[in-house]
């Protein structure tokens, strides 16, 4: 399942030194770098657990640590990301079959007191939002600190092989991949002290400060004392509702951009997509660039949602794109084996006999994004619904600071939009936040100001136009 | 509710939309030398094609209007084939009976020069065959794209918008 030749991407290079790992005590080829469920995709496994009522088969379903599908017994530990969790060599991995316990030799860890670091501007997470944010809050002259729990910088621009669109300035006509490198560069350039492995799991107010705790490669307390903060903790991939939507083989699409183009491991050999949003219309290119047949898109709308001229990318290379279609199950044993899709009226209801089957073995959701607000939620920033932006999100003003003074929040944690209006509010978050921690020059707030009209300028076409209807309900000032 | 275009329910252009939506150069200009003919009918935030033109051929309002080339400006040069995000710009050229396609190739394998290979229609359907007559790799290409000409049946200039390498 493993491929190296590809037009775009390079695998050999990024692979590394060959390890050994174990799956149930059988030895599985593995490469330092690459993530444990990665490995197991390679091998042909796809069965990481069982569910402990009904013991339904689950798999890898968002591969970016968001989801509780891929958790697994790793040397013993129970409950296990294994889509974020790196190889090592001889790593004992079992199937999750049952309520998950503590090996009785585990003992609680001492208590000691976490190293602390200390910084004007601690950032969570390392996209484009996150990314922007550090590099501009440090140009304001912020000592700055970011962390994510990914093993590598980048977000999901390192599984982007597509250009971006915008203007040349704001990366236009370069890959995702690319510009994660570009970013990461310049991170580096700057000596922002990054974190990776590491999860936030509370955001606190601290004084007249903030504090993040983290935890650096499941074990290790870190704390990150900070003026201000910019969450910038991306989005989670939506479920749709279908029957046997939880065997394995059914992934979020994110979850097949990292297995196939951050990994060379191909998830499968023919795919159904649900969504001709971009995130589907993109995903099915991808998989045609890798060499996976996609046997069609369906999308219940009656248009598509996405650019046309990534509609007409893959059209042209003869993936049929079934607009006002749906899902309504997968089947298979204990993967997925085929998909039946039907039709819909324009009162969404299935239109009779029009079923059709796909023998498929991997369905891929696009379905859409809601942004990940744990972190805001916890700390008690004022959060409101408003579907335009994909769910449950946090009220900002025009500088992206919420309702708690010191917390921004930046890209799709903010709403769910794309990757260069991310960057763009990383940019307007990093130098507010060193505004707000009162480190910058007030000469910052044009720089500020050019960048809200840049976005504003993006924003308005078509395009544009059903977030700025969100954003009227949560931008306050 | 408006009616949705053919081309947002389906994902292609149709030789008609394009025409309505787009315009096609005269048969004088496409006989003159390549011409740049981009496909991109929607509203987008986008702008490199505009940027990277070197007579300021391609003509847009605002950074999300749709890219109107000037056919007499255009001097046929192939960047925005090269650079546009959304691989929607094309070039044509008619010589003789014949006519040369422009275009982007981000598939395996990339053909050479003088191979022969399978042309695709909008759709993805076989519809002939044509021989590459020119291909600027990846590495030469403004926009990491590689793009490829090919010469086919003037019939199907209209019709061909990608290729199939086969090989044994």
């Amino acid at each position: 399942m493993r491929f190296t030749e590809h037009p775009i991407l390079d695998f050999e290079r990024v692979r590394g030194r060959e390890v050994t790992i174990y799956f149930e005590g059988k030895p599985i080829k593995a490469y330092e770098g690459e993530t444990i469920a990665t490995a197991l995709h390679a091998a042909g496994i796809r069965i990481f657990q069982h569910s402990t009522k009904k013991h339904r088969p689950r798999g890898l379903f968002c591969a970016i640590g968001k989801c509780s599908s891929c958790l697994m017994k790793v040397n013993g530990i129970p409950n296990v990301r294994t889509c974020i969790t790196l190889v090592e060599e001889g790593m004992q991995i079992e199937r999750q079959d049952e309520k998950p316990v503590l090996p009785k030799t585990s003992k609680p860890p001492k208590w000691k007191e976490p190293p602390r670091i200390e910084a004007d501007v601690v950032v969570i997470g390392g996209g484009p939002a996150g990314m922007m944010a550090a590099i501009n809050a440090s140009d304001a002259g912020a000592k700055v600190v970011l962390l994510d729990e990914n093993p590598m910088l980048g977000g999901q621009l390192v599984k982007q092989t597509h250009k971006f669109f915008g203007k040349r300035e704001q990366f236009a006509g370069v890959r995702g991949i690319k510009i994660a490198e570009i970013l990461s560069e310049e991170l580096k350039k700057r000596d922002i002290e990054v974190f990776l492995e590491t999860s936030a799991i509370m955001l606190l107010q601290d004084g007249d400060e903030k504090l993040v705790v983290g935890v650096r490669k499941n074990k290790e307390l870190v704390e990150f004392k900070g003026k201000t903060v910019v969450v910038a903790t991306g989005a989670m991939e939506r479920m749709i509702p279908f029957e046997n939507n939880d065997l394995p083989g059914v992934y979020g699409a994110g979850a097949i951009q990292t297995l196939m183009n951050t990994y060379g491991v191909k998830p499968g050999d023919r795919v159904l997509i649900v969504g001709a949003g971009n995130v589907g219309l993109i995903l099915a290119y991808q998989l045609y660039q890798a060499g996976v047949k996609v046997e069609a898109i369906v999308e219940a709308m009656p248009k598509i949602g996405g650019y046309f001229v990534h509609a007409a990318k893959v059209r042209r290379l003869g993936i049929p794109i079934l607009t006002r279609h749906t899902i309504l199950r997968a089947e298979g044993k204990e993967k997925v084996e085929r998909a039946v899709v039907a039709q819909l009226d324009e009162n969404w209801n299935v239109v009779p006999g029009s079923e059709k089957v796909f023998e498929v073995d991997v369905i891929a959701l696009a379905v859409g994004l809601r942004p990940s607000i744990e972190l805001l939620h916890q700390i008690g920033c004022q959060i409101k619904y408003v579907p335009e932006l994909g769910g449950h999100v946090v009220i900002r003003d025009s500088r992206m600071e919420t309702t708690i003074k010191g917390i921004f929040v930046a890209g799709d944690s903010a709403e769910i939009e794309e990757a260069t209006t991310a960057m763009l509010e990383g940019k307007i978050a990093g130098i507010s936040a060193a505004l707000a921690a009162g480190v910058a020059s007030p000469g910052w707030l044009k720089e500020v100001e050019k960048t809200q009209r840049e976005l504003e300028e993006f924003r308005s076409g078509p395009f544009g136009r059903k977030v700025l209807e969100g954003l009227k309900k949560v931008v306050v000032e | 509710m408006n009616e949705i275009p053919h081309y947002l329910r389906e994902g292609y252009l149709t030789v008609e939309e394009l025409k309505k939506y787009i315009g096609l150069p005269s048969e004088e200009r496409l006989r003159q030398r390549p011409v740049a003919v981009p496909e991109c009918p929607q509203e987008i935030p986008c702008t490199p094609c505009k940027e990277v033109c070197p007579t300021n051929a391609v003509l847009m309002e605002h950074p999300n209007a749709v890219p109107i080339v000037d056919y007499e400006k255009c001097i046929g040069c192939s960047l925005c084939v090269q650079i546009c995000p959304g691989l929607a710009f094309f070039m044509v050229h008619y010589i003789g009976d014949k006519a040369r396609v422009t275009m982007p190739h981000e598939v395996l394998p990339v053909p050479e020069v003088g191979e022969e290979v399978i042309l695709l229609n909008r759709v993805g359907e076989e519809v002939g065959t044509g021989k590459v007559v020119t291909v600027i790799p990846r590495e030469k290409s403004k926009g990491d794209t590689p793009i490829i000409t090919v010469e086919m049946p003037i019939e199907l200039a209209w019709e061909v918008r990608a290729v199939k390498v086969v090989r044994e």
